[in-house]
């Protein structure tokens, strides 16, 4: 079996769509290692990807005044025990355009693999982008996720993103995304992670407020079990009149894992508000009772709301 | 023998006796409602016949078709037959409400039971169970779980509270079809014509039941005030 068909294989069993591959109305990039497997491009998107040593490099722009009508598939993975995957991304979403970008990171037997992506973005006047970022992680703990993006997003510009590592061990994950929000512009940075183990979560997202009425949220989701450890830092700055943040973090945390939450809030600007909320601790227990006096087992009612807050 | 028989109850917390040795029972399919002021037991009551964690009674037997159920824990009371809607209902994130109604009951019609409540299944099955819901719609969300569980005894603590004047007939329906499935229903409320629709009533002062009867009377004896003004010689007489 070659690489595409054994990294398709492992995308189909964490869920994934093989089908996308074949649509020609779906553009798509797949990348295995420092491989690059296979790519497809819509009208109005421009893909320009190179293989680099340790992995992949690729300069992707949506035209002016495009929107892409289906999501853009972008499949990175290492199949092996061990290897070192390196994305470098430079998206630009030109004025009045927009795509929602759909990655799918898949290590399923990684023992020593580092998976690093490292991406910059600029976000037009009156573009949107949408960004998700799903892993599907084996069981064996044994990678570093080093994700790290610059975001600039231009007047009544849209930026979403949100990144979920919920199915198997997250072994050391490093985020660490900054978004710069001009005039008008919308952001709203979402992380869901459940780490088991002695996985080890850091989570550093930060929103800077720069453009006069801009807004964002950062919400941190995360579930830790077993001897995993889970930092999550939010950072917002209200840097201009009218610009509105907030930071809302909830950390659910069993057995011996420890968790900390770091809601770091400057406004810079009298007109500015920016709020946090952060809550971490056990299931709450009138949760628990809740479903158990629907006769769920204590388990079966922990495991609900856990899914709960990070769905 | 009643389905509920609950004899020589006593709770305390914090050196405080909060129930006094209380006796009590509700019979099949009946709607028994307990009154009483603040502070005087009800919930208590609620939650040491629910089971739920730190209420476990100092002496006395809570007895459910006939077996002693003091040692069970809530899920395992649950089980068999006892459930509770809770006067402030907790939220939960990222579970809608349509997964809420048949977290036990899977493949069931979850849409009539929030038509029963007065709830529109095309607003509401796809909603979260969460902080954006108000009070009173989270109310009746947690009534329509309660009864899609067809229990053998509800305990409504004050289904009423935090829902608007003009719904309350909607609660009385609610009591009603619990009634009409055959629950029993131990109704907490304060409001005088819900309480009129249950078949008994009984009110708490002091931790005691000091006056039990036709809903009729008992409201009486309730609005006479007499637990407040008595400080409870008169009730405990």
């Amino acid at each position: 079996m070659n690489k595409l068909a054994d990294l398709m294989k492992a995308f189909g069993e964490a869920g994934g769509d093989k089908a996308i591959l074949e649509n020609n109305e779906i553009a798509h990039l797949v990348a295995s290692g420092h491989k690059l497997l296979s790519m497809k491009s819509v009208e109005g998107l421009e893909v320009d990807a190179k293989e680099t040593l340790t992995g992949v490099s690729a300069k992707v722009t949506v035209k002016e005044g495009i929107r892409i009508k289906n999501p853009v598939h972008l499949c990175f993975g290492v199949l092996h025990k061990r290897g070192t995957q390196k994305i470098r991304m430079d998206v630009k979403l030109e004025k009045s355009s927009s795509a929602h970008f759909i990655a799918h990171c898949i290590f399923p037997k990684a023992e020593k693999v580092k998976h690093i992506m490292d991406a910059e973005v600029e976000i037009g006047e009156n573009a949107e982008m949408r960004y998700s970022e799903t892993h599907y992680h084996g069981l064996y703990g044994g990678i570093e996720v080093l994700p790290k993006s610059v975001v600039r997003i231009g007047r009544n510009g849209r930026y979403f993103a949100d990144f979920t590592l919920i199915d198997g061990r997250v072994g050391t994950l490093e985020i660490d995304y900054s978004v710069e929000a001009g005039e008008n512009a919308v952001t709203e940075l979402t992380a869901r992670v459940f780490g088991h183990a002695n996985d080890n979560i850091k989570i550093k997202e930060k929103v800077v407020l720069t453009g006069k009425n801009s807004r964002g949220i950062i919400k941190t989701r995360v579930a830790i079990e077993d001897e995993a450890i889970a930092e999550v830092t939010g950072i917002t700055k209200g840097n201009a009149a009218g610009a509105r943040g907030h930071v809302d973090c909830i950390e659910i945390v069993k057995d011996k894992a420890v968790a900390k939450a770091i809601p770091i809030v400057s406004v810079t600007n009298p007109l500015a508000k920016v709020t946090h909320e952060a809550a971490i601790g056990s299931v709450d227990k009138k949760q628990i009772e809740t479903l158990m006096a629907h006769g769920l087992t204590p388990e079966e009612a922990v495991d609900i709301i856990v899914k709960g807050i990070l769905r | 023998m009643a389905l509920l028989e609950i004899t020589g109850l006593t709770y305390m917390t914090q050196g405080k006796e909060i129930l006094s040795g209380l006796s009590f029972s509700i019979e099949a399919s009946e709607v028994h409602a307990l009154l009483g002021t603040n502070g005087t037991g009800k919930s208590t009551l609620a939650y040491l016949i629910m089971g739920c964690e730190g209420y476990r009674p100092d002496s006395g037997e809570i007895i459910f078709n006939d077996k002693v159920v003091n040692d069970l824990k809530i899920h395992e009371r649950a089980q068999i037959g006892i459930t509770m809607a809770w006067q402030e209902p907790v939220r939960f994130e990222g579970i809608s409400v349509r997964d809420y109604l048949s977290l036990k009951q899977k493949g069931t019609d979850s849409s009539r039971y929030l038509e029963m409540v007065g709830l529109s299944p095309e607003l509401y099955l796809n909603r979260m169970v969460d902080k954006c819901l108000s009070g009173g719609e989270r109310k009746r969300i947690e009534l329509a779980s309660v009864l899609e569980l067809r229990p053998k005894l509800a305990i409504l603590d004050e289904p009423d509270s935090g829902i608007d004047m003009l719904s309350t007939q909607d609660i009385i329906n609610v009591i009603n079809l619990f009634k009409q499935n055959g629950s029993s229903v131990l109704l907490i409320t304060h409001r005088e014509e819900i309480a009129l629709i249950a078949d008994r009533a009984s009110q708490i002062c002091r931790g005691k039941i000091v006056c039990s009867g036709s809903p009729r009377d008992v409201a009486d004896y309730y609005k006479a005030k007499k637990c407040l003004v008595c400080d409870g010689v008169v009730c405990n007489e």
